[in-house]
């Protein structure tokens, strides 16, 4: 399908096989290297000649990357406290087994 | 205690310098947990327990259910790591525990959530159509409402508001969703380790990931719209 898009104010052809509506399903894909050679390609020069699309890519990365930014949220205190006596038990019996064998 | 006292100096710099999820590699974290590093348990408690909750409620009906599996996985842990031959990484290793514990905890409440066969028929859209053109429209298939540049660089730390707002996010996915962008995206493990832990292949980890992060990524977009209007 060919169609017209306006990139620096002057009328362009490009080549889209994908449809924005397409083309939205592949992002994951994409960003985990996962498209065969043939549909990256089409991937990018849909990208290439669609701004909308170039915006939600940047988008879905920014949504990535602040994904990983939470911060850990740890075990309820007492349980904690409980896992942690429990190593320290078991450890240090395995370690008194080691020293008298 | 005087066991402590006698670790190598290389250990305890090791432990000193990580901070949140970077963890040393795998070879130091077993020789620490065997010869009985408190700080590196503790580290590995607080780096991975919250994916560990998440996974486990998707598997039993309760929130007190699933902190006992998380506890009953630390203790096999605990009682484990002696055995422990490396055939997968630690995180891998410690996260199997936990869905296998799961799993039986969730027979035992008649729980039993259907993974592999619950992920194979989803063939429709991530992405909402209402986003798209209809066929009635100019250009079918293009954005109806063109997704709007967002100043954020990929890169910036976030305002705790938008933190708490992905928290929510999560929360509101489906149990099988949220398992695996918590793990890939939140815990940062690879796509291998995912499939491994939830036993699901490539294709299914990857259509749950898509689905999770486009919902997460509207969620957000409404936030950075209104900050883009009020700007």
């Amino acid at each position: 399908m060919k169609s017209v898009q306006f990139r620096d104010g002057k009328a362009v052809h490009v080549v889209k096989r994908f449809s924005c509506d397409e083309w939205v399903e592949l992002v994951t894909a994409y960003l985990e290297s996962d498209l065969d050679e043939p549909t990256r390609c089409l991937f990018e020069e849909h990208l290439a000649g669609c701004e909308h699309c170039g915006h939600y890519l940047h988008q879905f990365r920014v949504t990535v990357t602040a994904l990983g930014t939470l911060r850990p949220e740890s075990l309820p205190g007492d349980m904690r406290d409980r896992l942690l006596s429990a190593f320290r038990d078991r450890r240090a019996s395995r370690v008194e087994e080691r020293r008298s064998s | 205690m005087s066991w402590m006292s006698r670790m190598p100096d290389r250990e305890e710099a090791i432990v000193e310098s990580f901070t949140g999820s970077r963890l040393p590699p795998d070879d130091v974290v077993v020789a620490a947990l065997r010869a009985g590093d408190e700080t590196m348990f503790a580290a590995l408690l607080d780096t991975w327990s919250r994916g560990m909750l998440w996974l486990a409620r998707s598997h039993v009906s309760t929130n007190d259910s699933a902190e006992e599996v998380v506890q009953d996985t630390w203790l096999a842990v605990i009682r484990g790591i002696d055995g422990f031959e490396g055939r997968s990484s630690v995180k891998t290793w410690v996260y199997r525990i936990l869905v296998n514990t799961a799993r039986k905890r969730g027979v035992r409440e008649n729980r039993t959530v259907p993974w592999s066969s619950a992920f194979e028929q989803r063939e429709e859209p991530a992405v909402d159509r209402s986003c798209f053109q209809s066929v009635n429209d100019p250009f079918p298939g293009h954005w109806k409402n063109v997704p709007a540049a967002w100043s954020t660089p990929e890169g910036e730390v976030l305002a705790a508001e938008v933190r708490d707002l992905i928290a929510e996010a999560l929360a509101e996915l489906p149990p099988r969703q949220r398992a695996v962008i918590t793990l890939r995206d939140v815990e940062g493990c690879s796509s291998e380790e995912v499939c491994e832990i939830l036993e699901i292949s490539a294709a299914n980890q990857r259509v749950l990931l898509h689905r999770a992060r486009v919902a997460v990524r509207g969620r957000l977009e409404d936030y950075f719209e209104t900050a883009r209007r009020s700007a």
